[in-house]
């Protein structure tokens, strides 16, 4: 009886923990003064300012449009990877191969940043491209360092993978690719969805990375939001960060329905 | 002889990328950082001279400015203790809540566990300026302590290195707990109930049996954790103040305000070799390792 206290008091003030601030940053979203931290009453006008903001949605689109396509490309790449990993056996320089695919999971974002930046100045002065950094510099990057994290939540897939119904397969006369495409993938299917997902928010979200390879016409919504939250705070974030989150939530929740899959 | 077509199309084309994307650009670091710097655009020499006949023109010279002065040596120390202390409270919070996670029944446990994970989804930043609001002179906490009666007037909690750590505690929390949680799920709690029935108590089942039982765990996390704060840069630029420096902050400052490009390579590349090369050469040898055993 005792210990069972403990343990709901112990759950509950984790979660507590965790949903506060959450819930401290919606609440505040719907406040109507311009001081975020004085209470003047419930309103939607920050709302209303947050979507009158220009360069707010440019930068969401801007953030959008970059995550879905560095997620697709992170999950081609990554799912050649976790396939790899777990099925080919002839690998060259294998070792450089796994030091390749699961460094960028444990590198410093700060880190990973500078060198891409540095790769792009040293790549114009050698071939005159890419002449200034944006949108394509930060989906080179963020690709670059989703692909890891889409090859691990494969490899585990896969690893868990009954061979027998690809041998099976194979008996009954499909091919090595005919196997590829008819059997594996479309069992996998629910674990690419989730690290595509998962892909997606890790480029929606990253400011760093972004920072250092950003250009021109290229302020994704992170460092928009920063530029204006270093210093200070800001109601119209504040509406922003519901919203966000919100969604946000949403998708980890589909990543969780698709991921949750394949342990069945 | 078709299968081999398909294969090397499918460990090549991942390869090429990170050989290019990542690999070079590390490489990269490494050629900036024994670059000797100069006035000028891009601020360093080139490695290779060809004008009176072929010379190699390197330096060690950044890499002795960075380990001599107190400035570099001192954030990258604080960076170290940061994490070393971030780390710490992650796993004081973070163990009783796997492991209570991870005794609850099924229904409960597949619940909880989302619930701790879904904070991890929604926006980095934002729940980093989470704190920001929170902590603020007239913020909410303040507003309790002072109506508790706790303080008498409102509290200086911002910008300073605590509400660094509360930060990093917080964003990085859920990593600590997923894998520690993953190795506690194994745990045959049966084995709680044996110690218990052999006569130790509750302190002694813990250090001689849970304890013992989580170190893969409670090592994966911990890694998880501690990597990435020393690197971090967006926590103490939002939530601290001048009173510490971290090692993101003077990299960041050393390229983009200094624009000493040969020293900020050099300062990355000993972090990668101080912090993450040991760890990456752990994983490989391990995997191989676990896979030769499995054969």
């Amino acid at each position: 009886m005792k210990s069972s206290l403990i343990k709901s008091t112990v759950i509950f003030l984790g979660l507590f923990f965790l949903y506060f601030p959450i819930l401290v940053l919606i609440f505040y979203s719907f406040n109507e003064n311009k001081r975020v931290m004085v209470w003047k009453g419930f309103s939607l006008r920050w709302y209303n300012e947050l979507f009158n903001n220009e360069q707010i949605i440019e930068a969401f689109i801007i953030s959008i449009k970059i995550a879905a396509l560095s997620a697709t490309f992170a999950t081609i790449l990554g799912v050649m990877i976790g396939y790899s990993l777990v099925r080919i056996r002839t690998i060259p320089f294998k070792s450089f191969y796994i030091f390749l695919s699961s460094t960028p999971l444990v590198l410093p974002e700060l880190i990973l940043g500078l060198s891409m930046l540095l790769f792009f100045i040293s790549l114009n002065n050698v071939i005159g491209f890419p002449s200034s950094r944006g949108q394509l510099t930060i989906f080179i990057s963020h690709v670059t360092f989703c692909i890891a994290f889409v090859a691990i939540i494969i490899q585990a897939r896969l690893t868990d993978f009954n061979k027998n119904i690809e041998e099976a397969a194979m008996d009954l006369g499909y091919n090595y690719t005919k196997v590829l495409y008819k059997i594996t993938l479309p069992i996998i299917l629910p674990s690419i969805i989730a690290g595509w997902l998962l892909a997606f928010t890790i480029s929606l979200d990253d400011l760093v990375v972004a920072s250092f390879t950003t250009g021109p016409g290229a302020n994704t919504l992170p460092i928009v939001v920063f530029s204006k939250v270093r210093l200070g705070l800001s109601p119209e974030v504040n509406a922003l960060s519901a919203i966000l989150m919100f969604a946000l939530i949403i998708i980890g929740l589909f990543y969780f329905y698709f991921n949750k899959k394949f342990k069945h | 002889m078709k299968n081999k077509l398909f294969e090397k199309y499918f460990v090549f084309s991942p390869y090429f990328w990170l050989v290019l994307f990542f690999f070079i650009p590390l490489a990269i670091i490494f050629k900036i950082s024994i670059s000797v710097s100069e006035w000028g655009m891009p601020p360093y020499q080139d490695i290779f001279l060809f004008d009176n006949g072929f010379k190699i023109n390197t330096t060690f010279e950044n890499y002795v400015y960075i380990f001599s002065d107190y400035y570099y040596i001192g954030s990258f120390v604080n960076s170290l203790i940061l994490a070393l202390i971030s780390t710490f409270f992650c796993l004081l919070i973070g163990f009783p809540l796997a492991f209570y996670i991870a005794t609850s029944n099924i229904r409960l446990r597949n619940i909880l566990l989302v619930l701790v994970v879904i904070p991890f989804w929604s926006s980095f930043l934002l729940r980093v300026y989470a704190w920001k609001i929170i902590l603020q002179n007239n913020g909410i906490l303040n507003v309790i302590l002072l109506n508790l009666g706790i303080t008498s007037e409102p509290l200086q909690l911002l910008y300073n290195q605590y509400a660094v750590i509360m930060g990093i505690v917080y964003t990085y929390l859920p990593l600590m707990i997923l894998p520690l949680y993953g190795y506690l799920n194994k745990f045959d709690l049966n084995l709680i109930e044996a110690s218990k029935d052999l006569g130790l108590n509750r302190i002694k089942t813990f250090f001689k049996v849970i304890l013992p039982l989580s170190i893969p765990g409670i090592v994966a996390g911990s890694l998880l954790v501690f990597i990435p704060v020393v690197g971090e840069f967006i926590i103490p630029e939002m939530l601290g103040g001048s009173d510490r420096l971290y090692y993101g902050k003077i990299l960041w400052e050393e390229f983009f305000v200094n624009r000493n490009w040969p020293g900020a390579s050099a300062l990355a590349f000993s972090g990668i070799i101080i912090l993450v090369l040991p760890i990456v050469i752990f994983q490989i040898l391990y995997s191989r390792w676990s896979q030769k055993n499995e054969i």
